[in-house]
């Protein structure tokens, strides 16, 4: 994706990583990485994504992400279960930096505590925080 | 033509890499193997059938002039120190001594079995004996360790030592402090040895911020790392307070040797307060750098940290006077002394001595790897500290800061430092760091682009992209052996490609072009790795 | 201004009025407190010319016996085979032996395809799919390979065969005890390793079982069957084990590590068709020098799904902006430039120019070769072994194939017969006792057979060392050598 993109459905962490709640399961959600840490990182080559059923934590690692020059963690902005990977991205690595709030969804989560999500930035405020 | 500039002409074919394996045919061969003088035994019985391979690995069936002649060809597709100026930071890539080579191949150096009785490799122990005790001069630390097999060897010891030295007096630390400005290796080697790493900002004058290192170092500190003058270049002017900052709260202050180009006869790492020092024999020492090895990665310490070094170690002892006198006790660890008379060993001195490993080391953390260490860069190494001698080596120090000065002058000049200003400090010790950030927005060029088209200038760049606290970094370490023509040639090269590069910085973009290869593609070799020939 | 430096007065004043200084002192005056300024020249001596430097050089090896001059039957890891000329010659090419790793690919071909083509005769030998550039030597790579499988699996004990070689045993303990692993050793019987007490050693909180092949005391130990017990007995981690670091990191079952020998690997099944993951060796053998123990290098080879967690630089192939085969460095993000505290492995200088020699020397072998040379130390090393079993006072420590080198027991003072071996220009073997500090090992001499070692060499060597034992078992035979 060439040009920067901060989609205002989206909820942002401040270490570049985004969560879409489920419109129709508020108990679930998906979870990325920013246009912002595609950019920062390069073409991606290669992830570590966890297995189902490993657990999330506000704030700490779930993965790594990787260009050839250098390594990523990847921080969850939300707490909970893993339910999906995205296994296509083992493959097609780059639709993280083509398309990093589609195809390049990471993983999806059965939240654990709903009221983490008010910790986390809006799209205005996210945004606004990249260009101090 | 200008330097630089693409060829004009007849594109000359190119010609596609080819392995040795896709080379030979069935049936040929180089080597000839002595026949066979001894009884021949059922086959079976020598080796069961189900130990035997089925197949053979599958090596090239190829003749001694195909082998020559494909080595040889691609050694010509690498660029190398005797062929031009590779100014890599913090590597000192300085001049290799040709004489190395050959005493290092005496047969009486290379032919020597490890498991030799020490009796009969006196010479050997005895070489040992003196370099250990020329790099505890040149340290300013007493006791020596040759052991480790590079530099980040030598890292782990030091982190293994400090565990030992903490355990030995009941504490258990976890803690290893190491500037943001540190080489990855340190980083690595803490977590190897099982300890935890604690990062510490770099101060505006591009030192240690003293105040970070107060607040971080506490009784759970068990090691502070360094490396001075650090990878910008500078000598940290605070050290002194540092080192009784870390000794204060108990810990141990490691000196990282890859910088001891600058200070050697000027300033020593004991001096500074470090009690474990590792040397890198490939770097300030001659040893050749192989294409990434060997290296070799000695270690000095202090009095206190003595008592756990690796086994064995290299002792002299008084050879027992024929009326039975034995040695005295504490001999073996007399520092001693490099021989003098004429740079031979005065043959009544070499036979006073007898020269020993010794493995009863009750403290001792053990053996880091097999045998003795690299003794073939041992050798080398100690060639070069004999030609060199006191005043030679400090002149070496002192002409590489004077070299790395006077390149970051003319690097300083008008159409060179707007776009790439020194990142810290004014004067620097052997090596200095440029900012690239400038060139980046005000050509549009990146410091990996400028690298790239030094290529076609016939120059080995410098370090890129590290340190990584300077955006778009350069590293540039000239080293001693350089004249004052070939660094006047790279700073016009510099200045040459900036000029280009603010009319057309597609040039630099899409360098290198007069290289054997162009610009490979590194995305698709992590992606899909291919790391061996694949076979019918 | 020495032979390496070319600074004049010319050049220097020049210098200085560009940095705008008065002196080089003045620039060390400003840069270094005075508290730490050497006040003294270093207590050395004086620099040396060339010709000096050599004869000094030259007066140390004299007092060196090398295999040059004794009739030497030293192994125990590293092997007086025969290193062709050509690998002399092209170690000593510029263009091989002065760059440094290859960071800048375009200009680093050379080097980047020595690599691939090491890796690639590597992967042959062990049959195993990916191996890297080199490490440093055969003990840290054993530890090294222990570092992996504790990431990999972040199990808490090592269970090793007192097959390894023992300088591989301390190597592994020193490091283990770094990042906080037991290391449990497995003993032998008949001279192969247990395999009772193997399975019974090893559970589910085994990260690696690491064995021998061929062993120490050189015998050729059922590699095939070590492999499936570990797997077997190795299974799910046991409860309060935590799965370890890293997503995809399971409990899973312990990694067979196997220490190899390449040269037997012409004609002994190799690791890959084991069940071993990850093979690990010495690599003097293949045409390195032995040069008192170092440098040399260190094999690495392991199963694919490992290729990430692998130490040490790997060169990859892809192509150029035109389309053109090259090779670069890949995978870097394992290493500890980037990766840091988080690095596989913390190295960074490896053994480049020692691995060229390797796969130069496994070029000149060659598929037939490798093999021929694998049968003629087998046959050797046979008749050796029965020769000298047939002496008295001296028997075989054990009865399994040997390849390369083996062990007898001696009926008197091993130190005692080496030294009177020696005086008639044989050196036997290693010590065993000395070497390995087992009371088992009391009496045992560990025998190496080279290709330079003919059937006439064993012969005499056998002679003398009949001798030798004969003189020290029966004194009286001793006072009549000494007064005939």
């Amino acid at each position: 994706m060439a040009e920067a993109s901060y989609p205002a459905d989206l909820l942002y962490h401040s270490e570049h990583d985004w969560a879409r709640i489920d419109e129709a399961d508020p108990t679930t959600a998906t979870l990325g990485i920013t246009w912002y840490a595609q950019d920062a990182l390069g073409e991606v080559v290669f992830l570590e994504l966890p297995a189902v059923g490993t657990a999330t934590s506000k704030d700490a690692s779930y993965a790594e992400i990787e260009s050839v020059k250098a390594v990523s963690d990847v921080v969850a902005p939300l707490s909970g279960e893993i339910v999906e990977v995205n296994e296509a991205l083992t493959e097609n690595p780059g639709a993280v930096n083509e398309d990093p709030y589609g195809e390049g969804w990471l993983v999806k989560v059965r939240l654990t505590d709903a009221s983490e999500r008010e910790a986390l930035m809006d799209a205005a405020s996210y945004s606004a925080s990249l260009d101090g | 033509m200008s330097a630089g500039a693409v060829a004009e002409g007849p594109a000359i074919p190119a010609r596609e890499a080819r392995t040795i394996f896709q080379k030979g045919a069935p049936g040929r061969r180089a080597f000839v193997c002595p026949s066979l003088d001894v009884p021949e035994t059922d086959a079976e019985e020598l080796l069961p059938a189900r130990f035997r391979r089925a197949e053979p690995p599958r090596l090239p069936e190829v003749s001694e002039p195909e082998i020559v002649r494909h080595y040889v060809g691609i050694s010509k597709r690498n660029f190398d120190l005797d062929s031009g100026f590779y100014p890599l930071g913090s590597c000192t890539m300085k001049h290799n001594p040709r004489m190395h080579e050959r005493v290092a191949a005496l047969p009486g150096h290379s032919r020597l079995h490890p498991l030799q009785r020490p009796e009969r490799a006196q010479g050997a122990l005895e070489l040992m004996w003196n370099l250990q005790s020329a790099l505890s001069e040149i340290s300013g630390l007493p006791y020596v360790s040759l052991q480790p097999s590079a530099g980040s060897h030598g890292e782990l010891a030091g982190v293994l030592l400090t565990r030992a030295y903490h355990e030995d007096r009941g504490e258990t630390r976890h803690k290893v402090l190491i500037p943001d400005t540190a080489h990855g290796t340190n980083p690595a080697t803490v977590t190897m040895a099982g300890m935890e790493v604690v990062k510490l900002a770099t101060d505006a004058a591009g030192g240690v911020d003293v105040d970070d290192l107060r607040a971080k170092c506490g009784p759970d500190a068990a090691c502070l790392m360094l490396t001075n003058p650090n990878t910008l270049g500078l000598f940290d002017p605070n050290i002194e307070e540092i080192a009784a900052i870390v000794h204060g709260v108990g810990a141990t202050l490691y000196y990282d040797g890859a910088n001891l180009n600058a200070v050697m006869g000027l300033s020593r790492p004991g001096d500074m307060g470090f009690d474990i020092v590792h040397f890198n024999l490939h770097k300030s020492f001659t040893q050749p750098h192989g294409g990434g090895g060997p290296g070799s990665g000695p270690i000095a310490v202090s009095e206190r940290i003595a008592p756990f070094l690796p086994r064995p170690l290299v002792v002299r002892r008084e050879r027992p006077h024929r009326n039975g006198g034995a040695s005295a006790p504490g001999d073996e660890h007399d520092r001693g002394e490099i021989p003098r008379a004429n740079g031979h060993s005065p043959a009544a001195l070499s036979r006073t001595f007898v020269y020993d490993l010794e493995y009863d080391r009750p403290k001792s953390i053990g053996r880091l790897r097999g045998f003795q260490g690299n003794y073939g860069c041992l050798v080398r190494a100690y060639a070069y500290i004999c030609s060199l001698g006191a005043d030679g080596l400090k002149d070496a120090s002192e002409v590489a800061v004077l070299n790395a000065n006077y390149l970051l002058a003319r690097l300083s000049e008008q159409g060179v430092a707007e776009h790439l200003p020194l990142a810290y400090g004014q004067l620097c010790m052997h090596e200095f760091v440029l900012s690239g950030g400038p060139m980046k927005r005000g050509l549009g060029l990146k410091t990996l682009d400028l690298a790239k088209r030094l290529l076609d200038f016939g120059y080995h760049p410098p370090t890129v992209y590290f340190p990584l606290l300077v955006d778009e970094a350069l590293m540039i370490e000239p080293t001693e052996t350089e004249t004052k023509e070939t660094l006047d040639g790279f700073a016009d090269a510099i200045a040459a490609i900036l000029k280009e590069a603010a009319e057309d910085p597609e040039i630099a973009r899409n360098a290198p072009y007069s290289t054997p290869v162009r610009r490979l593609d590194e995305v698709a070799a992590a992606k899909r790795p291919v790391i061996r020939q694949a076979l019918d | 201004m020495s032979r390496y430096t070319a600074i004049t007065e010319a050049n220097l004043d020049a210098m200085l009025a560009a940095i705008g200084v008065g002196s080089v002192r003045e620039m060390f005056d400003r840069q270094i407190p005075a508290g730490v300024r050497l006040g003294r020249p270093l207590d050395l001596p004086e620099g040396l010319g060339e010709q000096e430097v050599y004869a000094h050089l030259r007066d140390l090896a004299a007092r060196n016996s090398s295999v040059e001059d004794e009739l030497s039957f030293l192994g125990a890891g590293m092997y007086d085979h025969y290193v062709p000329a050509l690998i002399d010659m092209l170690t000593e090419r510029s263009e091989f032996l002065t760059p440094y790793t290859p960071y800048q690919p375009e200009i680093s071909q050379g080097g980047l395809q020595v690599m691939f083509e090491y890796q690639t005769a590597i992967s042959e030998l062990t049959g195993l799919p990916v191996s890297n550039a080199s490490v440093y030597e055969g003990p840290s790579a054993v530890a090294a390979a222990g570092y992996l499988a504790k990431l990999h699996n972040g199990r808490r004990r090592f269970v090793v065969s007192a097959g390894l070689h023992p300088h591989a045993i301390e190597t592994l303990r020193t490091h283990a005890h770094g990042y906080g692993m037991e290391v449990v050793e497995v003993p032998l019987s008949d001279g192969a390793t247990d395999p009772g007490e193997w399975a019974r050693a090893i559970d589910g909180d085994t990260s690696a079982a690491i064995f021998a092949q061929p062993n120490f005391y050189g015998a050729v130990e059922d590699a095939e069957a070590l492999s499936a017990a570990a797997r077997d007995a190795g299974g799910e981690a046991g409860g309060g084990g935590s799965p370890g670091a890293g997503a995809g990191a399971a409990g899973g079952r312990p990694l067979v590590i196997c220490q190899v020998d390449p040269i037997p690997l012409g004609i002994l099944k190799p690791p890959g068709e084991c069940g071993v993951d990850v093979a690990v060796g010495e690599g003097q053998p293949l045409g390195n020098r032995l040069d008192f123990g170092g440098p040399s290098f260190g094999l690495f080879a392991a199963r694919e799904e490992y290729l990430r967690r692998m130490p040490g630089r790997i060169a990859g192939e892809t192509v150029d902006a035109d389309g053109r085969r090259g090779f670069v460095l890949t995978l870097q993000t394992r290493e500890q430039h980037i990766r840091r505290e988080k690095a596989t492995s913390n190295i960074c200088t490896a053994q480049a120019l020692n691995a060229l020699a390797g796969v130069v020397y496994l070029a000149w072998l060659g598929r037939a070769g490798i093999v021929e040379l694998g049968e003629l130390l087998l046959a050797r090393t046979h008749y050796a072994r029965e020769t000298l079993a047939g002496l008295d006072g001296v028997e075989k420590l054990h009865e399994r194939p040997v390849i390369r080198e083996f062990a007898v027991r001696l009926d008197a003072d091993v130190g005692a017969v080496i030294r009177r071996c020696l005086k008639d220009g044989v050196n036997p073997g290693v010590d065993l006792q000395a070497l390995t500090g087992r009371a088992q090992d009391a009496g045992g001499l560990l025998v190496a057979i080279t290709e330079r070692r003919s059937r006439a060499d064993i012969d005499r060597l056998a002679q003398v060392l009949g001798g030798a034992v004969a003189a020290e078992r029966d004194p009286a035979v001793a006072d009549e050598a000494v007064t005939a």
